[in-house]
Parts: C-alpha cells; sequence; structure tokens
C-alpha cells in the first residue's frame, strides 16, 4: 500500500528503502504477536485465579463431614449430601433421556433426511434452540411440565429439562461425528447388501461412538453446572432427606420412586449459600463450587482427551 | 461381515449359492421403517420443544398483558410488580440487561478479535493445540462458579481502584460475562477467517503483506459476516445469561445508565420471582413469563440476524 502510494506515473522510480519497509512491517507483526499472547496469557490467568481463589476459599472445608451432612442453619454443621445425591439422579435422569434421543436426532439429520421444507425446518430449529437462553427451557417446564402437566418440583422434571437443554448438544456432536466418516464405508457396506438400518446400526454408529460420546460428555457437564432452569422449576434449597434408594432388596429390585422426589442439586445449594450473608456460607458455597469445578473441568478434559487420541482415524 | 452373519441365510454346499429368504427381507424393510419413523420421531420433538416454548410464553403473556396494557409495559420506567401499586415498565429490566450485555461485548470483541486473529493466522499447531483446549476449558465452567468469582472476588478487587463501586454492580457482571462468551466468539470468527480461501491469504503475501497485514486488510474484510456473527451471538448468549448477574448484579429493578450501581437484568428478576412462593396464575407469576417473552425475542433476533450472515458468508466461499 505504501509503495504504491509512493510511486507518481510518469515520474522516475522513487527511492524506496526497502529494508527499512520490511523491518517497519516485521516490527509490527512481531507487536501484534506479543498482543496476542497478552491476550491469551490474560484469559489464562483468569481461568487459573479463578480456580485458585476457589481452592483458597474452600478446599479447607472439604471433608467427610461436609459429604455426609444434610443442610443446616449452622454454616459449620452443613454439608451437600442431598445435593450431590440429587445431582447425580437428575444426571442420570437427563443422561437417559438426551443421549438416545440426540443420538437418534442426529443420526435422522446426517443420514435419513432428505432436503425438503420439513426437514429445512427441523434444521433450523435445532440450530436455533442451540442459542436459546436456559432460563427460557425453565420457562417451558414451569409452564408445560409443572403447570400443565401437574408433574411438581422433582428429579424427573429436572431431567426432562435439562436433557431438553442439551439435546441440540448432543445432536450437533452425533452429527459431525457421522460426517467425518468417510463415504467408502458406506458404500462398501451397501455393497454387501446391507440396507439403510443395517448400515447405521452395524458401521456407522459403533465408528462414531467416539464423536458421540465426547458430545455426549461436554452436554453433560453443561448440564451438571446448570442452576437457572431448575430454580424455574422450583427447586428447593433446603432438603434434608434423600429420594428412596434405587436399588431395593426385594422384587423388583429396582425402584423409580425416586424419579418423583424432591431434590435440591449442588448448583443451587452453591446458589442459596452464596445469597446468604455470613461469610461462612459462602465457604461452604466456595467448597460446592470447588467440587462442581472440578467435575465439569475433568468432564471437558476427559472429552478433549477422548477426541484428541481418536482423531485422524481416516 | 456382521451382515453376512445375521442375514438368515441359507447356503447350498452344492452350487455355493446364498439365498435369502423373503421373510428376512420383510423383516428387515420392517424394521428399516420402524426404525426410520422413531429417528424421525426424536428430530420432530425438536420442534415440539420449540412449539412448546412459543405456547407456553404466548399463552401466559396474554393472561398477563390483559391485566395489563402493552404500551405501559414498553413505556413505563419503573418495575415493581409485587408493590400495592405496581408498574410494570419492563425498559427497567431491558436496560439492565443491554448495559451488562454490551459490557461483556466491549470486553469479549476486541480480545476474541485479537485471539481469532491470533490463533487463524499467527500460532503454530502446537500452540493451538494447547490453546484450542484451554478455551474449551474455561468455557465449560459452571455459569454459577463465574458468579462467585464475580461477587465476592473481582468486585472487592474493583473497589480498590473504583471507589464509587457497590458492592452488587453491573460493570463486573459484565466483565465476567465478556470472559465467558470470549471462547464462544474466539471459536466462531476463527471459524470465520479460516473459512476465507487460502488463496487470498497467499495473494496478499506474494504482494509482500506481512501476517498483520494481511490478516486487517484481507482476512477480515473477507470474515466480516462471520465475524460479525460472532459478535451478535456472543451477545445473545450474554443478553441470555442468568446466574452471573442474578448473583453479583442485585435484584434492584432500576433504569440502568451507571455500571456502578446495581441492577435487574430480565433473568436476574425472573431468578428472583422463582425463588419466592408465587402463586399459579397471579399477576406476579404471570409477570415472569412477560418478561421470558421479551428475552426469548431479543435472543431469537439476534439469533436470526447471525443466522443470516453466516448463510451469507458460507454463500460467499
Amino acid at each position: 500500500m505504501t509503495i504504491a502510494m509512493e510511486f507518481q506515473p510518469g515520474s522516475r522510480l522513487p527511492q524506496v528503502d526497502g529494508t527499512a519497509l520490511v523491518r517497519k512491517a516485521r516490527r509490527s507483526d512481531g507487536r501484534f504477536e506479543v498482543i496476542g499472547l497478552a491476550v491469551l496469557v490474560l484469559s489464562m490467568i483468569v481461568l487459573l485465579s479463578l480456580i485458585i481463589d476457589f481452592m483458597v476459599d474452600g478446599l479447607g472445608r472439604i471433608s467427610y463431614d461436609f459429604l455426609t451432612s444434610f443442610p443446616s442453619r449452622r454454616p459449620q454443621q452443613a454439608g451437600i449430601l442431598s445435593a450431590w445425591v440429587g445431582t447425580t439422579l437428575v444426571m442420570i435422569t437427563t443422561a437417559a433421556l438426551a443421549i438416545p434421543l440426540g443420538v437418534a436426532a442426529g443420526v435422522y439429520l446426517e443420514e435419513y433426511a432428505a432436503k425438503n421444507l420439513l426437514n429445512n425446518l427441523i434444521e433450523i430449529n435445532v440450530t436455533n434452540l442451540a442459542g436459546v437462553p436456559s432460563i427460557i427451557y425453565g420457562l417451558l417446564a414451569l409452564g408445560l411440565f409443572v403447570q400443565t402437566f401437574g408433574l411438581g418440583e422433582m428429579v424427573l422434571v429436572a431431567g426432562m429439562t435439562l436433557a431438553l437443554l442439551i439435546l441440540p448438544i448432543i445432536i450437533v456432536a452425533t452429527r459431525e461425528a457421522l460426517r467425518s466418516i468417510p463415504i467408502e464405508i458406506r458404500e462398501a457396506a451397501y455393497g454387501l447388501g446391507a440396507d439403510k438400518w443395517q448400515v447405521v446400526s452395524m458401521y456407522l454408529l459403533p465408528t462414531a461412538r467416539p464423536g458421540i460420546l465426547t458430545g455426549a460428555i461436554v452436554g453433560m457437564s453443561r448440564a451438571i453446572g446448570e442452576t437457572a432452569p431448575l430454580i424455574t422449576i422450583g427447586a428447593l434449597t433446603f432438603i434434608a432427606f434423600l429420594p428412596p434408594a434405587p436399588v431395593q432388596g426385594e422384587f423388583p429390585f429396582v425402584n423409580l420412586d425416586w424419579l418423583f422426589s424432591p431434590f435440591t442439586a449442588m448448583p443451587i445449594q452453591m446458589f442459596n449459600w452464596i445469597s446468604r450473608p455470613q461469610a461462612g456460607f459462602h465457604v461452604n458455597a466456595a467448597a460446592t463450587g470447588l467440587i462442581l469445578l472440578a467435575m465439569t473441568l475433568l468432564m471437558n478434559g476427559a472429552a478433549i482427551w477422548l477426541r484428541y487420541r481418536l482423531r485422524t482415524r481416516y | 461381515m456382521t451382515v453376512a452373519r445375521d442375514v438368515n441365510a441359507s447356503v447350498d454346499s452344492g452350487e455355493r449359492r446364498v439365498v435369502i429368504s423373503a421373510g428376512f427381507l420383510r423383516r428387515r424393510r420392517l424394521v428399516g421403517l420402524v426404525m426410520q419413523g422413531i429417528l424421525f420421531a426424536a428430530a420432530a420433538l425438536s420442534v415440539l420443544v420449540t412449539a412448546g416454548i412459543v405456547y407456553v410464553l404466548l399463552s401466559e403473556s396474554v393472561k398477563f398483558f390483559a391485566q395489563v396494557s402493552l404500551f405501559d409495559f414498553l413505556t413505563d420506567t419503573e418495575w415493581t410488580p409485587v408493590f400495592e401499586r405496581p408498574r410494570f415498565g419492563i425498559i427497567t429490566l431491558v436496560s439492565g440487561t443491554l448495559m451488562s450485555s454490551l459490557i461483556a461485548l466491549l470486553v469479549a470483541m476486541p480480545l476474541g478479535t485479537i485471539l481469532a486473529i491470533y490463533l487463524s493466522e499467527y500460532a503454530n499447531p502446537r500452540v493451538r493445540e494447547i490453546v484450542k483446549p484451554f478455551l474449551e476449558l474455561l468455557a465449560g465452567v459452571p455459569t454459577v462458579a463465574f458468579g462467585y468469582f464475580a461477587l465476592l472476588f473481582l468486585t472487592p478487587i474493583f473497589q480498590w481502584f473504583i471507589p464509587g463501586l457497590s458492592g452488587f454492580n453491573l460493570l463486573v457482571p459484565g466483565i465476567v460475562m465478556g470472559i465467558m462468551i470470549l471462547p464462544y466468539i474466539v471459536s466462531l470468527s476463527e471459524d470465520a477467517m479460516r473459512a476465507v480461501p487460502a488463496s487470498l491469504r497467499e495473494g496478499a503475501y506474494a504482494l509482500g503483506f506481512t501476517k498483520l497485514q494481511t490478516a486487517l486488510r484481507v482476512i477480515i474484510p473477507g470474515a466480516f459476516s462471520g465475524v460479525t456473527a460472532a459478535y451478535i451471538l456472543g451477545m445473545s448468549r450474554a443478553v441470555g445469561e442468568t446466574m452471573v448477574v442474578a448473583i453479583a448484579a442485585g435484584q434492584q429493578a432500576r433504569l440502568a445508565y451507571n455500571p456502578l450501581e446495581g441492577a435487574a437484568t430480565i433473568t436476574a428478576y425472573i431468578v428472583q420471582m422463582s425463588l419466592g412462593d408465587l402463586p399459579h396464575g397471579s399477576l406476579a407469576y404471570l409477570t415472569i413469563f412477560a418478561a421470558g417473552l421479551t428475552l426469548f425475542l431479543m435472543t431469537f433476533t439476534f439469533n436470526i440476524i447471525a443466522f443470516w450472515l453466516r448463510q451469507k458468508y458460507r454463500e460467499v466461499y
């Protein structure tokens, strides 16, 4: 640009100090690289200071008693037993609903859907759902599940709400995993005489499994920390009992009553403790947050590791 | 191989001929059709979810607007739904939402663009290999943890430097939300930048452009619609973000012109009302759906614009 401006037609060739220009350009290039690195380091510092802040505030509070006590009015005696049990049960429900539904929808959109208006509508709709704020899902659950269907504040409703919330994540992951499978695999299977469902169930899904698993883990880690939709459906913050155990001694050994039990969850418990004025509860909140943070970071880390390890197979 | 084992085939050893029974083909056809139906139902469920959201928000809002005029809703400047003489000026909540989101965008836009350029044009693959997972980790932090971080760690630090900063304010949650949407903006704008054909990049290099000149004069103009879409989607995220503002921005509904003071956002209001015991069908109960509808319309508009912009850059290349 600079060269072009200094050159006048008709005049003699301008005296351009090329080396100086190059040096200048290199300098500004280098300067930007430093700025880029600085931004990178800055965002890393934010994440690190967040983790360290939670460790400093909460690590000392995590103990066996903390994990096995119910919430209490006295911060020193309060624990997260009902919260982590609730989170576990809600997560089981969410996974049981969202993973099969999301994979099925992803398979349909990627393998079956012909290009027509209806499928186009579904496609746009999935994209749009991914951008709907989580609290809107909470309002959907409040208006539909709680008020219209008359289901109260229970594990099942929370599981359904979070399942709808992470459905787009799993659909997108499934589609990407399927898309990365070379067409030759499909053609070879058809060549052997397989029909569409056989190709999907015997070749594509097993091959896409790592990618789908990665998406499922990311989705679950999102659900585990999700707070707002659970608040709108009315999750209680003070629960001093556990839902019925899922396994029992007598026939039929499996008990599904826990699905209909009131619950609390770790992010709810944490939010409740943050909103209290006493510093003792803030320590409890930090301890809960640290556990939550460790869980989500581990899950995300596992997903990243999985993707890294299983990449470039073709 | 798996197929061969499952096929109900009888092998005539004399002629080495595989015969597939008609019954097997019929059953296979049936299974295929049933499975296709099930898969379609799962995909169609997503449309039902959207329909459900729209239905719930609209039906409850209709009841709300039967009692409160739309004009008051849009023009009143106070939001006091539980007072004796309630007032419903949604502008109040919208101002808090927009203020905190704009702060988030002001943080995330420059940082995100610099990072995206750095990753797509400068960083070697090894650096990218480390940075991208790190950004994913940052995106995976639960929002309630960011809320705690904003209220109990960052706000006290900021109060050292900014004397007028109240304990609940819009500035710190805004900045934290900016950090939250940063990974999102980076990954979307980097995608857009990488979609710019290598030939343009090489052409610029051949003309003697440096990396920075290429990025600023070729890549960003080329990826303009994609990068803009990234900003808009980031804004949409910030508008819908709940826990950070519910924890650190306070619950007081007031016109937010001063980011150093707290103000309730739409999302924070919904959380606050949901925490109390809302009688079903009461006016206070209906307000959260009217507020939710406003929020949904805002994010929906952002998402549609971004969708259209992204469609555009896909068409170009």
